[in-house]
């Protein structure tokens, strides 16, 4: 479902075109194709093992594609800053660990430089402005392992904006977090692509929290993916046929609810995965 | 003057053993409360205990053979630190059973060497030095080695130092931000493996982990800066040998037949009251200041 022109593609953050990734006989990601402009926001919503997870290491080069292509950067030119920003889903350091949450976001900046670091005005300025645009002035001098989970999230967000990417890959952000702080994130998210250009790309299992922020959604099911606006995709006709057999698609006070129906042909079909969303929060 | 007198017992810095352990002492708690740090950070103390194993076993045969332990320690360690890059120290440690056979005939090894070198071998006295180590009998001629190795561990953590952190967060992002993370977690091994190996001639393979853990553990509870950290720790390390090295000196003063403490237990009980007393304070500010001090995490509005 990739019905850019030609002319819009060039400009595109990401392209991946027909990607196919087969790992140890399991065709894990299926002939995936989309593309991701510039500034937007997209989520790429699916139940566990659908391919979530391959997919965002294959955007981030940690997994090669069997067959297709994945093409990041659009803009002309060399650029001496990393084009992607990563947000792992959480960091696992001690509390104790010995490391504020400032120190954290100065190693965006040069922590993949061999020496220690060297303090300057210039470096303690911009982390300062990073830390106010993702609103962790608060807790900067505190240990990142003893931040909660959403501040934690915050200052791994400001890590990776330090060093202006064109794009934030972020895994399952809002997985461990409250549903308050899941909304901050979400419009902090919201703003960081409207407002600095950079495309925002994330994954979850829940496309609730996200469904006012989302410019496009890559729905992933069974390896394959079908992406465009919700409207779009959050359909029963479209969903029915990228899970092979019947669901529903309901839209209750506000919410949206993926239920499976009764699997459609074949006796001898397996158990069907459960779709996300299955059961109303 | 006489109060000095009795707290340092006459003769402590002309005695040329005690200057030997003061040396290599201070060289070694330094370059293991900087690995210290690290290990700490990233949660490997883990590999730090493998070492003291397995660097026993090496020391063993080393004494076995005639050799200098230190040579024994340093080549089986750097050794294991390859094997353990080439399974995963991550994955070693998630297989509890496998891990634990392998330590454990290591140590089964150390017991068959030294056994077989205090039995035909006029090495006795070898199994108690190499196991909990013998500080006042190191040659004086082992200096240099030590110092060579000990810059070498600290030239290595230098260059590291910020991709050790950036891997201590999270390996797939430092991959991202294309950090060799291969390389950089073999350097950190090797390092380890050598700050082990020289905390081992010191105060024994048993007790080597407590210099590389101990003075890291009290410098976390002091600050929260990684280089200031670094700092306390190396400070803590050097206290805490040299106030060992005195009180087992003037030990041995005391008691009638000249047979003082073992310096190894002086210098962990050292680093052990240093541990307590740095705990004492942050847990009264806990106490005392609330929520304003670095909250634990309980106490945090989720």
């Amino acid at each position: 479902m990739t019905g850019e022109t030609r002319a819009s593609e060039d400009a595109d953050v990401l392209v991946i075109k027909d990607a196919s990734v087969v790992l140890a006989g399991r065709t894990i990601l299926d002939r995936v194709s989309f593309t991701v402009a510039p500034g937007s926001f997209t989520g790429l919503i699916g139940s566990n093992g659908a391919g979530k997870t391959t997919l965002l290491k294959t955007i981030l080069g940690l997994v090669k594609p069997t067959s297709g292509t994945v093409s990041i950067g659009g803009a002309a030119g060399p650029r001496r800053d990393p084009i992607v920003g990563y947000v792992p889903q959480k960091i696992a350091l001690e509390p104790d660990a010995p490391l504020r949450a400032r120190d954290l976001i100065g190693l965006g900046l040069d922590g993949h430089r061999y020496g220690m670091t060297r303090p300057s005005a210039r470096r303690r300025n911009l982390i300062d402005e990073i830390l106010a645009a993702v609103n962790a002035t608060r807790f900067a001098d505190r240990r990142v392992g003893r931040l909660s989970g959403g501040e934690q999230q915050r200052v791994m967000i400001a890590h990776a904006l330090i060093s202006r990417p064109r794009l934030l890959l972020l895994d399952e952000p809002l997985a461990n977090l409250d549903i308050g702080s899941s909304h901050e994130v979400v419009e902090l998210l919201r703003r960081i692509a409207t407002d600095q250009g950079i495309a925002i790309v994330l994954t979850a299992h829940d496309m609730n929290p996200l469904l006012h922020a989302m410019d496009r959604i890559v729905y992933i099911a069974r390896g394959r993916a079908v992406s465009g606006t919700t409207a779009e995709v959050v359909r029963t006709e479209t969903l029915s046929e990228l899970y092979g057999y019947h669901v529903e698609v309901i839209h209750a006070a506000g919410r949206v609810l993926v239920a499976a129906g009764e699997a459609g042909e074949g006796k001898n079909a397996r158990t069907p995965p459960a779709p996300p969303d299955s059961q109303v929060g | 003057m006489d109060l000095s007198a009795i707290i340092i017992e006459p003769g402590f810095f002309s005695n040329q053993p005690v200057q030997t352990a003061l040396v290599v002492s201070a060289i070694t708690a330094v370059v293991s409360a900087v690995v210290g740090v690290f290990t700490v950070i990233r949660g490997q103390s883990f590999a730090g205990h493998a070492f003291s194993d397995i660097g026993g076993a090496g020391a063993s045969g080393a004494v076995l053979v005639g050799a200098q332990p230190l040579l024994g320690f340093v080549t089986l360690n750097v050794a294991a630190a390859g094997v353990m890059e080439m399974i995963g120290i991550r994955r070693a440690r998630g297989r509890d059973l496998a891990t634990g056979i392998v330590l454990g005939v290591a140590l089964g090894f150390s017991a068959l060497f030294l056994f077989l070198a205090t039995t035909y071998t006029s090495t006795s006295g070898a199994t108690v030095s190499i196991l909990f180590g013998s500080l006042f009998t190191v040659a004086p001629s082992l200096i240099p080695v030590v110092a060579v190795l000990g810059a070498f561990v600290m030239a290595l953590i230098a260059i590291l130092y910020r991709p050790l952190l950036l891997t201590s967060i999270d390996y797939e992002l430092a991959a991202v931000r294309g950090v060799p993370i291969r390389l950089v977690g073999i350097g950190y091994l090797i390092a380890l493996a050598l700050a082990v190996s020289l905390s081992s001639i010191t105060i024994g393979a048993i007790l080597s982990t407590a210099l590389l853990v101990g003075p890291p553990a009290t410098a976390l509870r002091l600050t929260k800066r990684t280089g200031t950290a670094i700092a306390v720790a190396s400070a803590v390390g050097v206290a805490a040998a040299w106030l060992g090295i005195l009180i087992s000196y003037d030990t041995a003063s005391w008691s009638a037949d000249g047979n003082g403490w073992p310096v190894s237990f002086c210098i962990v009980a050292v680093v052990f009251v240093f541990y307590v007393s740095a705990s004492f304070p942050s847990r009264l500010g806990h106490r005392v200041r609330g929520h304003h001090q670095e909250p634990v995490k309980s106490l945090e509005p989720s």
